[in-house]
């Protein structure tokens, strides 16, 4: 559900398939900037009702959906 | 009793530095800028200071307005790049423009225009002042980091100026001061005291990017929003969103999440740059020049930056 939704967000910026996108794909390899990761969590943080702090740990996917997770859990 | 806007004026230097020749100085490219923060050139001053770019900006607008300096009962500066501390450049514009009324400067980084026009309405709302002289003036490339490529390459050199009178066309308002050292800072020279334990910071401008996005996004929608449900306004009713010009992309994607088309921003940074204080301003001069603002037409000013500070603010032209 997350990963559906964040690679549907994802593939709007990047300009590519939803379905080309795992929890192992790297925002670097997309190649989308900084900037294009602020948006998507901006995004994300509409859709999830959640806060993400952006900081280097956000590599991959997967990164990105245990932050969200984490923060669903303890809301 | 506020005021309305009766004349405009902007002023950049004359020496203009393309991506390409910034290309030459550090690691970035015309395509990298272009995309990622919209600037295509901005002006760079080699012999002007920030109180010269204030001054023929302010000269500009008298003549514009068809008022003469001695009319003038007060003066306000915005500037975070002014040369001195003392005397302000406010002061120093007064004495050169042969006026003799107060003048001072006020420091609220890039929002600081939005500043400056509410405390001019106090003034007219006391009755004290007839008219008023506004200027956003900015030399950032003294405060800018020239081997830092994410700065360097977004700022730009130049002065905005308005004359305001008696009127009633500052319809609404809204300020935001949230006090934060970690989004952007610009430290000064902290002086040669023997006793002072503190080490010295560079003297230039701290920007992280991301979170300066992420806040001006915010900040814009959040103004745009609140101003609008204020005065029962729709954006239909206004006639352009004048934005701070920080980097285009915080434009575009501000307007793409307003729902709004883009063409109801006003956009010049790919000419100039971002020039913090004087970037409002220097808009308003060009769409006053071009004629794109009639009389009666609404206009939304948003302003957001160091402080951090947002403000925004409907005016009537």
């Amino acid at each position: 559900m997350i990963l559906e939704k964040i690679a549907e967000l994802l593939a709007e910026t990047a300009g590519c398939e939803a379905s080309d996108i795992t929890p192992d794909t790297k925002f670097s390899d997309l190649g989308i900037d900084s900037l294009d990761i602020v948006e998507l969590i901006m995004n994300i943080e509409d859709e999830f009702k959640v806060e993400v702090e952006m900081d280097q740990s956000l590599v991959t996917v997967s990164d990105l959906i245990a932050k969200i997770e984490e923060q669903v859990k303890n809301a | 009793m506020n005021f309305n806007i009766i004349g405009t004026g902007m002023y950049v230097p004359e020496n203009i530095i393309t991506n390409d020749d910034l290309a030459k100085i550090v690691d970035t490219s015309d395509e990298w800028i272009t995309q990622r923060v919209g600037v295509r050139q901005r002006h760079i001053c080699v012999n002007e200071t920030a109180e010269d770019l204030a001054f023929h900006a302010a000269e500009r607008a008298l003549n514009n307005s068809g008022i003469s300096p001695d009319e003038l009962d007060l003066i306000l500066v915005a500037t975070v790049s002014g040369e001195t501390v003392s005397p302000s450049v406010a002061c120093m514009v007064q004495k050169r423009l042969g006026a003799t009324c107060m003048a001072f400067d006020i420091n609220a980084a890039c929002s600081a225009f939005i500043f400056l026009l509410e405390t001019a309405a106090g003034f007219f709302a006391r009755g004290t002042i007839k008219k008023a002289l506004i200027i956003g003036t900015e030399r950032m490339s003294r405060i800018i980091d020239w081997t830092d490529r994410s700065t360097c390459v977004i700022m730009g050199d130049g002065a905005g100026a308005v004359v305001l009178e008696e009127g009633s066309g500052y319809l609404s308002s809204t300020f935001t001061v949230k006090g934060d050292d970690t989004v952007i800072k610009i430290p000064q020279f902290i002086g040669n005291s023997p006793f002072f334990k503190l080490e010295q910071e560079k003297p230039y401008l701290l920007m992280n990017g991301q979170e300066t996005f992420k806040f001006a996004v915010n900040a814009i929608c959040g103004d745009v929003e609140k101003l609008l449900e204020q005065n029962k306004l729709t954006l239909a009713d206004i006639k352009y969103i004048v934005p701070h010009q920080a980097n285009k992309r915080i434009i575009d994607f501000a307007s793409k999440r307003l729902g709004v088309e883009e063409d109801k921003f006003f956009v010049n940074i790919d000419r100039y740059g971002n020039t913090s204080s004087a970037s409002i301003p220097i808009a308003l001069d060009e769409m006053n020049r071009e004629g794109l603002i009639k009389s009666g037409d609404l206009l939304l000013l948003s302003a957001f930056g160091g402080g951090l500070a947002n403000a925004s603010c409907i005016i009537k032209w």
